[in-house]
């Protein structure tokens, strides 16, 4: 690794003026499972190294009623997977913090680092997505909100323009009737990159029996996450049967726009959009049902 | 030196303090500047866990933490293990079970398996290789290394 000067800011307001002292010569770090391992492999370069694990905002993971949850961009996976209220509230989170790399990996890495790392293969991001989740943006000129969508704008891209850092990811109360899940192929069974992924939530009326609304979004089958509105959008308004999910899946591999690269071709990866759309809507749906 | 920083840190219950340039790895510090060889250097990025420490209560891969992020931490690595009376319960079951060969994976995995027997002493076998998905190893098959496991969490008891 090339030669880098390394600050740990205690504000947001300090971690700000020090990346945008450096522009685009500044790399914020959390856990820095991405980061190292990109400076030291020399696929990104940086003069400094801002560790921004010790600003209280970022470290916050609290749930409310009112107000959902909040997650703090430096919030490693572990802690994800060891609160009661995420547990409770929201599996198809669980679903992603438990599944990024190795127990190693998720003892450092972040949700919020996974949505800045803006990989298209990010397994944590079609899953808050489908949650509806937003970023919470501080930078020179202020804060801003920008939905999860929205973040990603190509392969390791993203909307944080210089100085900027993300905050925490809020993501709403989840609706009664709801439920979400994501899952991903991968030729092993842990530690592995997506050959394809999906997260998908529903929100199901009071009998259980009709979907209200959906939301589905796909991993590593374009240059960035893909948010499916037409998948989600589909499924509203409909009873729940094989046929309605069938035909969200077809939209879902529709909006796939993959490549073949060593992890899969173009044609495993958007039957696998396909039978992933179907099973985690089939288990989000079970889970909103309460089972 | 300029740019060079000073770090305090707990290691295997001791204070240690070390000079390091930002841009070293924990792993790195550890080998070369503190002279603590038992970590190894796998694949160095990520991947292999053979560098695996025990980092603030957690596993890590030390490769993928800065030397000076170590800083008023507490860390146990291989070394903080065995006692002078005696191996602990996991070396002496990777001995007896032959769940090593070239050795170089075996620290990361004695390491690993300690924290999840601190947390965990009742585990079963999926669990153990659950936990060690981050561990690689290319030569025992990894059978062994689970019964090893397996066998130290029933001596501990």
């Amino acid at each position: 690794m090339e030669w880098i000067d390394f600050a740990t800011p205690k504000t947001i307001s300090e971690a700000v003026e020090m990346l945008a002292s450096k522009g685009d010569r500044a790399r914020a770090m959390a856990g820095g499972t991405d980061v190292l391992v990109q400076l030291r492999g020399g696929r990104r370069s940086a003069d400094l190294v801002v560790d921004v694990k010790g600003i209280p905002e970022l470290n916050v993971l609290s749930y409310s009623a009112q107000d959902g949850l909040t997650l703090g961009a430096a919030v490693p996976c572990f802690r994800i997977y060891q609160h009661k209220a995420v547990i409770d509230n929201y599996p198809g989170l669980i679903d992603s913090a438990s599944l990024i790399g190795g127990i190693q990996i998720q003892g450092r890495a972040s949700i919020g680092g996974n949505l800045c790392n803006a990989s298209p293969s990010g397994d944590s991001i079609p899953a808050i997505i489908a949650l509806s989740a937003v970023a919470n943006i501080a930078g020179p000129k202020g804060t801003r909100q920008v939905p999860a969508e929205d973040f990603c704008t190509g392969p390791g891209r993203s909307v944080l323009e210089n100085g900027e850092i993300l905050v925490s990811i809020t993501i709403p109360v989840p609706l009664a009737h709801s439920g979400a899940n994501y899952l991903r192929f991968i030729p092993r069974n842990e530690m592995d990159i997506a050959v394809a992924g999906v997260g998908s939530s529903v929100v199901l009326d009071a009998s259980g029996q009709n979907i209200v609304s959906a939301r589905i979004a796909l991993a590593s089958v374009a240059p960035t996450p893909v948010f499916s509105k037409a998948a989600g959008d589909s499924l509203a308004g409909k009873a729940v049967s094989d046929a309605a999910i069938q035909e969200a899946s077809e939209k879902a591999m529709a909006d796939a726009k993959p490549i073949d690269d060593m992890r899969g071709t173009v044609r495993q990866r958007v039957h696998l959009v396909g039978v992933l759309t179907r099973r985690t809507l089939n288990n989000a749906i079970q889970r909103a049902r309460g089972g | 030196m300029p740019g060079v920083t000073h770090v305090q840190t707990t290691i295997n219950g001791e204070e240690v303090n070390f000079l390091c340039e930002p841009r070293q790895s924990l792993l790195e510090c550890l080998r070369d500047v503190v002279g603590m060889t038992g970590t190894k250097e796998g694949c160095n990025d990520g991947n292999c866990g053979a560098c695996t420490i025990i980092f603030d209560g957690r596993i890590v891969d030390s490769c993928l933490v800065l030397g000076v992020e170590a800083q008023g931490k507490d860390m146990t690595t291989i070394e903080g293990l065995a006692t002078p009376e005696g191996l602990h319960p996991l070396q002496q079951s990777f001995l007896e079970q032959a769940a090593l060969q070239c050795g170089i994976c075996t620290p990361g995995f004695i390491v690993a398996a300690k924290a999840l027997l601190d947390a965990e002493p009742d585990v079963d076998e999926a669990r153990v290789r659950h936990w060690l998905a981050g561990n690689l190893c290319r030569c025992t098959g990894y059978d062994k290394i689970v019964r090893a496991v397996l066998d130290a969490s029933q001596k501990m008891k």
